[in-house]
């Protein structure tokens, strides 16, 4: 086992992405994930790499736009309403097939909100963030040792399927230290980038990134096969984990933070003799619908717990198709779900089924 | 006798622009320029939203299609990103570099970012159909000032060229006309000049090309021309605003 | 092993690195254990307060609501969060800073004025480590060598000087309570 360090989230999301091969960023300040700017701006120079503070978010996305067609690992950072603003470059290099990693920790909204740690842009990052017919790849991770694992998968998988990679944390993953150690293995080679803008040296034809097809039956044609590629992905791609499923009655489902926490309450439900185990989805999007499915067949119920006002729900449902009832359980506004609730509104949901 | 020939920083794809627009005669100065310097095969071309848009067509150089009004930033991104004797340019219309995109025009000059804008000025939009831009002139008709741009309603037209050179990461800075021969070459002298100042990585650069919309502005070409000289010269005075190509900006 | 720490006080006071350095000594334990600060709007002189959990376990929450050690270094802190420590909690007053006493039977109180014996000593701003000596000798978590390679990983490279004074203050608060 390597050695393990005592790092904030915010600091590994920013070391991760620099061992992932990430060797440009650009971002603009904003709590609560001022700290991967901070960690980019020293190290970048000292690996040679390019860190700069764009004058807006709107700016920094669209240098991560250039960079990408240039073919660099390059990544932005930012928090809620921040990524509002990205949206629109990220339609665009979603639409350019570039890859690149973008980083939201959550903050609660809407509007300026607040700066407390929420998970209330799951429908902005799964379903709409920008304009148009398209998908990120959505990594939740729920410790900062799995922070540092999925910003490599983020990396890699961005750059084989030509998907852009966003990780939605929270102003908890990114605030808070746990022990973390680094995979010792050397970055995996990046696949040729043949398509890059890079300037064609008098010996091929002009590459173009673009993203306008003026002609409909065209622009359906690039779309349909960027969906065929996100079909691959849905296939082979989604991440998630069980404990205590088997034998569950009720089965809770977080990511994040809020999966952590409910994570605890399982075991102290166990210890009161209800059966209820929890499913994890790690990748939101893909979303784990087969996994969850197949989970109709044991359990009685499901309970979404999310620091929202309930988007990953929608989700379930969808997942579940009405074969068993979907409760949902939400603090909003910064706050956090307490323990001692979760563990109330499961037992609520076990005095119903009895 | 020299033969006037097609450049080969132009692809064959025939151009969509209409007739009389001078955004031929830019692409060509633009082309010209890249291969006379050598420099095509190295070149990044960073295209707008606007008329201009399917540019990454026509120029014989790897292109970038950037969101409305971030030519700049992406070109930033692209420059950072590769070898610095890459050469990376924008051209943009007017809405494109001084209306949306006039937060990231204004912050790559001033961090002395070694690109090269190409900004054409023909005081309409015209891909929408010749509604105004920031660059109308006071009282010119359009589709959304029909009585005219009326600035204590509409606001004052902005003279791109002025204000950034008043930045100190701005490296050369000059204002040129495509009205007649004679000022289509000196446009072609001074965006020579902008990419041998990114070329000797001095600083920013940003040549203004005022040009015509004749389809919008509902005249011929020929009187088109004759409006640049008669109406957008005097307010917008041709000249170098700002030259630091010896010394650079850093 | 398992505790729920809560440390709070004024911004300037070395709370998060007080946090620090106690996560710092349950990782050289290889226990499991999550660091988390307040945050807000920067203001010095703010109020700071930050969760440190450590579990044999896998960790939950890492937002503690009911510690079972709760160190306070102001007014303000004290008056927030006395009353949630959890029963028979180890509670850590600056007492120098902090005019009251805690109204409670069930809990086991020290009241170190830290601040003060910083200042008297010519440590000026480590009454948040003689708080720590005082809480290493009144729970035993960890060994003294422990919190020390603790202190000596929390301390910036840059700055070193600063262990010994460091290690001075600890002694101070170990020494305080028999």
């Amino acid at each position: 086992m390597s050695k393990k360090f005592l790092m904030k989230g915010n600091e590994v999301i920013a070391e991760a992405a620099i061992r992932s091969g990430c060797t440009m960023f650009f971002g603009y300040p904003i709590t609560p994930q001022t700290e991967v700017a901070a960690y980019m701006s020293k190290r970048l120079p000292e690996i040679g790499g390019v860190y700069l503070q764009a004058e807006s978010e709107v700016s920094a996305i669209n240098m991560v736009l250039g960079a990408a067609s240039a073919g660099r690992r390059v990544m932005t950072s930012s928090s809620s309403p921040g990524i509002s603003l990205k949206s629109e470059g990220i339609s665009y290099i979603a639409a350019s097939d570039l890859p690149c990693v973008i980083i939201n920790v959550q903050r609660a909204g809407p509007g300026l909100g607040g700066i407390q740690p929420s998970q209330a842009d799951y429908f902005q990052a799964t379903k709409g963030l920008g304009h148009g017919d398209f998908h990120l790849m959505v990594f939740a991770p729920s410790s900062v040792q799995e922070i540092a694992d999925l910003i490599k998968t983020a990396f890699d998988l961005s750059d084989k399927y030509r998907v852009p990679s966003l990780i939605l944390a929270d102003g908890i993953m990114g605030q808070m230290m746990e022990p973390v150690s680094f995979s010792e293995e050397e970055s995996t080679d990046q696949p040729d980038k043949g398509w890059a803008t890079s300037g064609h040296d008098n010996k091929r034809a002009p590459n173009i990134v673009n993203s306008l097809y003026l002609t409909p039956d065209e622009l359906e044609k690039t779309v349909i096969e960027r969906y065929q590629r996100y079909d691959v992905i849905a296939q082979n791609e989604v991440l998630f984990e069980k404990y205590l499923t088997e034998d569950a009655d009720i089965i809770v489902v977080a990511y994040g933070a809020s999966s952590r926490i409910s994570k605890s309450v399982i075991n102290t439900a166990r210890e009161k003799g209800i059966k209820v185990g929890i499913l994890r989805p790690i990748t939101l999007w893909p979303f784990p619908t087969q996994a969850i499915k197949e989970l109709c067949k044991t359990a009685k119920s499901f309970l979404c717990v999310e620091m929202s006002m309930g988007q990953m729900v929608e989700d379930v449902r969808l997942a579940v198709e009405g074969v068993r009832p979907v409760s949902f359980y939400g603090r909003t506004g910064g706050n956090t779900p307490r323990p001692e609730d979760i563990l109330h509104k499961i037992e609520q949901l076990n005095e119903e089924e009895k | 006798m020299p033969e006037f020939k097609k450049t080969i920083g132009l692809t064959d794809a025939p151009m969509h622009y209409c007739p009389g627009c001078t955004h031929g005669i830019i692409h060509r100065l633009v082309a010209e320029t890249l291969v006379e310097l050598g420099v095509l095969g190295k070149a990044i071309g960073i295209v707008p939203v606007g008329c201009a848009v399917m540019a990454y067509d026509y120029f014989n150089c790897d292109c970038i299609q950037a969101p409305h009004g971030r030519a700049p930033a992406v070109a930033t991104g692209v420059k950072r990103a590769l070898p610095p004797e890459s050469v990376v340019f924008t051209y943009q219309g007017d809405g494109d570099l001084a209306a949306i995109g006039t937060a990231e025009t204004v912050h790559a000059a001033a961090r002395g970012e070694n690109i090269t804008l190409i900004f054409i000025n023909n005081a309409i939009y015209g891909m929408t159909g010749g509604q105004m831009a920031p660059t109308t002139l006071p009282n010119q008709i359009t589709q959304t000032t029909p009585k005219g741009r009326d600035v204590s309603q509409a606001g004052f037209p902005i003279k791109m060229c002025e204000m950034i050179a008043t930045l100190d990461g701005a490296a050369y800075i000059e204002r040129v006309s495509t009205h007649t021969p004679k000022h289509v070459m000196a446009a072609k002298k001074a965006i020579k000049n902008a990419f041998k100042v990114q070329i000797e990585k001095k600083g920013f650069s940003m040549i203004e090309i005022l040009s015509t919309c004749p389809t919008n502005w509902g005249m011929t070409p020929a009187d088109s021309l004759d409006w640049v000289e008669e109406n957008m010269v005097p307010f917008y005075p041709l000249g170098v605003f700002k030259d630091k190509s010896e010394e650079g900006v850093f | 092993m398992e505790h729920n720490i809560i440390i709070a006080g004024f911004g300037g006071q070395g709370i998060l690195f007080l946090g620090k350095v106690i996560a710092g000594a349950a990782l050289i334990q290889d226990k499991n254990v999550s660091w988390l600060p307040s945050y807000g709007p920067e203001m010095r002189g703010g109020t700071a307060n930050c969760s440190v959990c450590i579990s044999d376990q896998e960790i939950g929450d890492p937002l503690v609501t009911k510690p079972d050690i709760l160190i306070v270094m102001n007014r303000p802190s004290f008056d927030k969060f006395i009353g949630s420590a959890s029963k028979n909690s180890v509670v850590l007053v600056d007492s120098s800073l902090i005019d009251k006493k805690a109204e409670r039977q069930d809990i086991q109180d020290f009241y170190v004025p830290a601040s003060q014996l910083a200042n008297e000593n010519g440590l000026s701003k480590l009454g948040n480590i003689i708080l720590l000596g005082t809480l290493a000798k009144a729970t035993k978590m960890f060994e003294k060598e422990i919190f020390y390679e603790a202190i000596e990983q929390a301390v910036p490279s840059s700055r070193q000087q600063l262990v010994k004074t460091n290690k001075q203050a600890f002694e101070i608060g170990y020494d305080f309570i028999a």
